[in-house]
């Protein structure tokens, strides 16, 4: 196929681009898990709240700047997050999973629709600031671009406060036990509504802070919530509820693998002509087992997805059901 | 009271009814020429259809104004048809109730694929009431090879047309290219067509890499271009469209690639903003016109009325080359005389025009594709018309004659009888 590089060379380089395409998938996974294992609700309009705080950043950034838009489109996520939960989620709560599933969804629509009149169909021009958009380093010929380096960063130190927050601080301990336990924290007297607006609140401005990030390196336009949607759902499904490492490890497990699918020239055939058995065209399947790797390998979260479904349904550090 | 009420619904269903009766019966007659024009007008790919409509508004502004056809003016009905062949049928249905001539589709061989049956099974069966597919974009060879028909006209160039004018823009220095396309129906007919003109017009080309991608699901594109460098390959030849095409190019330049891309579609609406300025002197598209190529090749008119529509709209007239299509139902209504399907049909086909760049543009008949001129042009600093203000615009590098694209075609067309 092409003439190949050292092996090394390209383990090494995709180690890199998986590490960081998988912390862009954490950054939108982790409010999502937040609010999933909290509140029982698949929220649909999480990457939403991803959309709405690229096009915030873009607007932001356009009157007054990049580093300014960073701070402001979160927090304008935070804000809507949190009149969404107190006004409306709220009361669809009473009336059970499904119905608050069925109001994300809809929220969903509506919110793509509301970004389609006031911003336009076509993509935005929402450009990486000036002194970011270089080569950060060289490695092995390729430029390794400073922008990528800067969204490692963001989404460590993210992780890295998330910890904090929920560890060392008591509103983090009680958002801990309201993740295992929420009729129980209710029961001990904790204003669990209010717990429960926080971490809507603080999902969104996760949500909103990975759109910041990841629509000026990926293509700010109308659909961007719909396509990034899937994927952040299989993150959290497979990290299992209640675990925030689990859904890091996840999001780092998912970006290497569809990285290296793409780079791994293989496929079942070849597999299968190391234990001597050679796939011809006559072969039954023969182009299921000839397809290679690099071909089916956006795909292969959705086939973990339903692996860990079947055999470990909880996720991978699940620590409830819902 | 009751009496009153009902009498006064009555008389308003009665209004209604002649009002719009009235409105079909002069469909054929006198009144507009009707278009059904169906795309999608809403979901992820609104823009297509919505941007469509507003340039064929300017381009029918234009051709009423130069007095339509026999004597009537051209008018567009737009119909949503949600990326669905199913909602595309129900648009056919729309427009045969209501007595068009005509349906006109751009976006989506599936769709067209569908169209072209259905309005072959509604002219069998309604032999007064037939109706002229004209394809303004769905481009899969197939649709008039295999599965040509005598009631659709293919106004755009096809998928080998398209390979073949990419593979002729290749210059001499380039000897290694890499494929990516898209794992679906067009992508893996680019993928078959680009090689096949590889093979025939410049075997001295190797291809170091060949890669298909799952339709709109790839978001980090590093691997690939990991893989491309790793390659060794000069020009990136892919027919990807949307983010597949948009991600793929920003991914390489952001790693700093050192290649020439070769597109089908970014000079679509979108592409030009989100390559953005690093793309200077990099990106090239196969395309049917760009806003600078009558200001090229001195046609002041033209370049006059295009420049018109960009001081009005805030998105590339990139589909100016529609203008084409109208003025070949104009001359092949005209010819015939009428307005009819049947008539007009037997007009356009084996029609030549000269379109608005000064090229003989043909209908071949044997087939009814359009054999018309296109281009490759490059995304680059200093033309006169900037793309959607990024200060960077298209120019022209190769332009293919219309002789050139008369590719031989395997169509079995069973005409009617006289």
């Amino acid at each position: 196929m092409y003439e190949k590089a050292p092996l090394m060379e390209v383990l090494l380089v995709s180690l890199l681009n998986g590490l960081v395409y998988g912390m862009l998938l954490f950054m939108l996974a982790s409010g999502l898990t937040l609010i999933f294992s909290m509140m029982g609700v698949l929220n649909f309009a999480h990457a939403s709240m991803y959309m709405l705080g690229a096009y915030f950043a873009y607007s932001v950034s356009r009157v007054i700047g990049f580093w300014p838009a960073l701070v402001i489109a979160p927090i304008l996520c935070g804000v809507l997050g949190a009149l969404i939960e107190m006004y409306a989620l709220r009361r669809v709560h009473r009336n059970g999973h499904i119905a608050e599933l069925l109001f994300t969804v809809g929220l969903a629509f509506i919110i793509e629709k509301g970004v389609q009149m006031a911003w336009g169909l076509l993509p935005v021009p929402y450009r990486v600031p000036p002194v970011l958009d270089r080569a950060l380093f060289h490695i092995y010929g390729s430029n390794f671009h400073a922008y990528r380096g800067f969204m490692l960063l963001i989404s460590v130190l993210m992780f890295v406060a998330i910890w904090l927050l929920l560890t060392r601080t008591r509103i983090g301990l009680v958002i801990q036990a309201a993740l295992t336990h929420p009729e129980m924290v209710g029961a001990l007297g904790h204003n669990v509504p209010r717990v429960f607006t926080i971490v809507f609140a603080g999902g969104s401005v996760l949500a909103g802070l990975a759109g910041v990030i990841g629509g000026n390196y990926l293509v700010t336009e109308p659909s961007m919530a719909a396509t990034m949607g899937p994927i952040v759902f299989v993150v959290v499904v497979f990290g299992g509820l209640g675990s925030l490492t689990g859904c890091f490890v996840a999001s780092l497990i998912m970006g290497l693998v569809q990285t290296y699918a793409v780079v791994l020239d293989v496929s079942f055939a070849d597999l299968l002509a190391r234990l001597g058995l050679h796939v011809t065209s006559a072969t039954p399947l023969a182009e299921v087992l000839t397809m290679p790797l690099p071909r089916v390998g956006a795909l292969l979260p959705y086939l973990m997805l339903i692996l860990v479904l079947l055999l470990k349904p909880r996720g991978l550090m699940g620590t409830r059901d819902t | 009271m009751l009496q009153l009420k009902r009498l006064i619904a009555l008389l308003l269903v009665v209004v209604i009814a002649l009002w719009t009766g009235t409105g079909t019966v002069t469909a054929q007659q006198g009144g507009t020429i009707k278009i059904m024009y169906t795309d999608p007008l809403s979901g992820p790919f609104a823009q297509v259809g919505d941007q469509n409509l507003q340039q064929f508004k300017y381009i029918l502004d234009y051709i009423n104004s130069r007095g339509g056809a026999v004597g009537r003016k051209f008018e567009i009905v737009s119909f949503d048809n949600k990326s669905q062949p199913s909602e595309a049928l129900l648009a056919l249905k729309a427009a045969t109730d209501q007595n068009m001539p005509i349906i006109m589709q751009c976006s989506g061989s599936n769709i067209a694929a569908a169209l072209i049956e259905g309005v072959d099974k509604h002219n069998e069966r309604n032999p007064n009431n037939r109706i002229v597919y004209v394809n303004c974009g769905a481009v899969a060879t197939e649709l008039t090879n295999e599965k040509c028909s005598y009631w659709h006209f293919r106004m755009d160039a096809h998928v080998g047309m398209k390979a073949e004018t990419m593979v002729r823009a290749l210059p001499k220095e380039v000897t290694k290219v890499y494929l990516l396309n898209q794992d679906y129906l067009f992508g893996q007919s680019v993928q078959r067509d680009v090689k096949t003109f590889l093979g025939k017009l410049r075997p001295d080309v190797k291809v170091v890499g060949d890669e298909l991608i799952p339709l709109g699901k790839v978001k980090d594109f590093s691997p690939y271009v990991t893989k491309i460098k790793a390659s060794g390959a000069q020009a990136l030849l892919t027919g990807n469209w949307g983010p597949d095409m948009t991600l793929l190019i920003k991914s390489g330049m952001d790693s700093g690639l050192d290649i020439r891309y070769y597109t089908m579609y970014a000079h679509l609406g979108g592409g030009a903003t989100a390559i953005g300025p690093a793309g200077n002197g990099k990106v090239r598209s196969v395309m049917a016109f760009h806003e600078n190529i009558a200001v090229e090749t001195g046609k002041t008119d033209t370049e006059g009325w295009t420049k018109q529509f960009r001081n009005q709209h805030d998105f590339d007239f990139y589909a100016a080359g529609f203008r084409t299509i109208f003025e070949f139902l104009q001359a092949a209504m005209n010819k015939a005389g009428s307005a009819d399907p049947v008539k007009f049909a037997a007009a356009l086909e084996g029609l030549t025009i000269t379109d608005m760049l000064g090229h003989q543009v043909t209908m071949r008949k044997a087939d009814h594709q359009i054999l018309s001129e296109y281009f490759v042009g490059v995304f680059t600093k200093g033309v006169k018309y900037d793309s959607e203000k990024t200060g960077l615009g298209w120019k022209t590098e190769t332009t293919v004659l219309p002789k050139d694209l008369d590719q031989p075609n395997t169509c079995n067309m069973k005409r009617p009888a006289a």
